[in-house]
């Protein structure tokens, strides 16, 4: 099966600056987060894809086409919803609209027909006879969206596609997103630095740092993987101990705060065990919570490998 | 497929040609022109000149027309090169005033409301979009230059008959040529501008500052130093000296500047200079650098992304 993206060592240099570094991997969920802090790369990789930046070195290809050699075949099968305002001055929604299926290359009648659809499609339907200028910060979200999906492309490219919105109508754009992930017909790319709207719409991400790729998991897979993730918050007793002696039993753990700690349960180990320990070091176990890796732990658990790796070579260009 | 079926559904006709998609932008674009009522007004007025033009081919060859209006036949002005390079210089007047109107929004409008990510996340290039907006200055200019020019030619030579065809064939190459040359001179500084400034006051302040202080420049330096040199930092000059080079009316003598000067040994002394044209290959180089500039500033300003340093 094709790869929605594949990237083979995509680098990309501003001048001497180096944005991003080496890029590998192929991403083929249905609906894919694109994270990472300010400055990491994400609105770069974005314009890459786009054709808008030049790689400086290696390649990606988006659907199976190549973006630099088959740049308007992959431009043709992308819908692209820019983050800032973008739109047509002094113009009705419906002709902006049917402007970009045109320049999509769908002929006039069905273009002014599917930009109507699109526009209703999205729920501005009655307002698609006034101005854009005039819309509501929402709406001229949801009326880039519209343009971005009226000639039916096979990958949607969605930055940030929810900046700014006010609760009703993010959650109107994220139940538009999954519908159209649900549907079948298109892939997703959702860049956005709201980790719930990725949550909610994506099932594999794709973390960036520093130019570099921090993580590339499938949230489906990882949330199916057999692993027991538990949060516990504890009172007196020797925690420290306690701690080490779940750590002789082979499990993962991490104290997360003053009175809390998580830990990734083995397949040998009971929770019976815990309460053995507990009850050696004099521990008191308030309140014992089984916990998925959320997306939070997982993008947060990139940084760290992040920093860890970026430090490694710090060091071992100083030696 | 219902117009207001709410399902989100791939394309499934067939997709328009290369072309077509390219045609879409000037299709857009001229409809906008012409809501205007001072676009609409300036353009009918440049059809004035032309209908003057045609009245006088028409009085050059009719001698029942003549007589009633008791005019001295050899009192009309001969159809010839002359004709129709002043033709030239007053429909490329009209053109210019007409490409302040019509072209400071064209590139100006997407940048300052950042729509040229939606354009070239398209199937468009940066070259086809710039084309796309260059092609409606053309348009309209085309309507008003060498399409009546053009009309006025084949109209004296029907009249005139097959000789003067024969003799003056290399007239409608001219008009073509010279109308051409200031279309895309006009259609890429208009761009350039656009793309620079994103009001269109100031765009349209701009384009008439460009072709007005450089001409009050050149007269300034032509006056100070007795020299018609100067002309080249005028566009207005430089193509004047281009298009008659086109219609083989280019002369560098233009003229001559006679004075005296108190000189202490001689006492006075007469001086008689002959005030050259720059050469013609200086005036093309000039129209060929502005408009190298306007594709550089273009090939900097339209992108799809902003350039932050």
């Amino acid at each position: 099966m094709t790869s929605v993206i594949e990237l083979k060592d995509l680098s990309v240099m501003f001048g001497k600056r180096s944005i991003l570094n080496s890029l590998n991997g192929e991403l083929n969920g249905r609906a894919i987060g694109l994270l990472g802090p300010n400055g990491a790369g994400k609105t770069t990789l974005i314009n890459t894809l786009l054709g808008f930046h030049r790689p400086t070195r290696g390649t990606a290809r988006i659907l199976g086409h190549d973006i630099t050699a088959d740049a308007n075949r992959v431009r043709s099968l992308v819908g692209y919803m820019p983050e800032s305002d973008s739109f047509i001055a002094k113009t009705s929604c419906i002709h902006f609209v049917r402007l970009m299926a045109e320049l999509s290359g769908i002929p006039g009648r069905h273009a002014l027909e599917r930009a109507h659809e699109a526009l209703f499609y999205v729920g501005l339907g009655e307002a698609r006879y006034r101005q854009v200028e005039t819309y509501s910060l929402g709406m001229k979200q949801l009326a880039k969206l519209a343009q971005a999906i009226v000639h039916g492309p096979k990958l949607i490219i969605l930055d940030e596609p929810t900046n700014g919105l006010d609760p009703p109508t993010r959650s109107r754009m994220i139940s538009l997103i999954r519908q159209i992930r649900d549907g079948g017909k298109a892939r997703i790319l959702l860049s956005s630095h709201l980790l719930r709207d990725v949550e909610e719409c994506c099932d594999e991400i794709l973390v960036l740092k520093d130019g570099n790729i921090a993580a590339n998991c499938n949230l489906e897979e990882e949330r199916k993987a057999n692993r027991k993730f538990i949060e516990l918050e504890t009172r007196g007793g020797d925690r420290s101990a306690f701690a080490h002696s779940i750590g002789e039993l082979g499990c993962e753990y991490a104290l997360t705060g003053e009175r809390r700690m998580k830990l990734i349960m083995q397949e040998s180990t009971e929770i019976s065990d815990l309460y053995r320990l507990a009850l050696r070091h004099g521990v008191q176990v308030r309140r014992l919570n089984y916990k998925r890796d959320s997306l939070e732990d997982i993008f947060l658990k990139a940084m760290e490998n992040g920093n860890a790796a970026a430090e490694r070579s710090e060091n071992n260009g100083g030696l | 497929m219902a117009v207001y079926e709410q399902l989100y559904g791939a394309y499934e006709g067939v997709p328009q040609s290369a072309l077509s998609r390219f045609l879409v932008i000037p299709r857009y674009a001229l409809r906008d022109i012409f809501k205007s009522k001072l676009v609409t007004g300036m353009f009918l007025v440049c059809f004035v000149y032309p209908l003057i033009a045609a009245i006088l081919v028409y009085l050059r060859h009719n001698v029942n027309a003549v007589a009633i209006l008791q005019i001295d036949i050899l009192e009309l002005i001969p159809i010839d090169g002359s004709f129709f390079r002043t033709f030239m210089q007053i429909q490329g007047a009209f053109a210019f005033l007409l490409t302040v109107l019509v072209a400071p929004p064209l590139i100006s409008r997407d940048l300052s409301n950042n729509a040229l990510p939606l354009y070239l996340s398209r199937p468009l290039s940066r070259t086809e979009y710039v084309l796309g907006k260059g092609t409606v200055i053309a348009a309209v200019l085309s309507l008003v230059t060498w399409i009546p020019g053009l009309l006025i030619f084949f109209f004296q030579a029907s009249l005139a008959g097959t000789g003067w065809l024969w003799r003056n064939y290399w007239i409608a190459g001219s008009i073509f040529l010279a109308s051409a040359v200031w279309i895309v001179l006009l259609a890429l500084i208009a761009l350039a501008i656009s793309a620079v400034v994103r009001w269109r006051v100031v765009a349209s302040g701009a384009m008439l500052g460009i072709f007005f202080v450089p001409g009050a420049m050149a007269e300034i330096i032509n006056n100070l130093f007795l020299t018609r040199y100067g002309s080249l930092v005028s566009l207005w000059a430089t193509m004047n000296n281009v298009w008659a080079g086109l219609f083989f009316l280019f002369d560098r003598n233009s003229g001559s500047v006679q004075g005296t000067v108190t000189n202490p040994i001689y006492d006075k002394q007469l001086f008689n200079i002959i005030l050259l044209e720059p050469p013609l290959w200086a005036a093309w180089a000039v129209v060929a650098a502005a408009g190298l500039i306007c594709v550089w500033i273009l090939s900097r300003r339209v992108r799809a992304y902003e350039v932050i340093k």
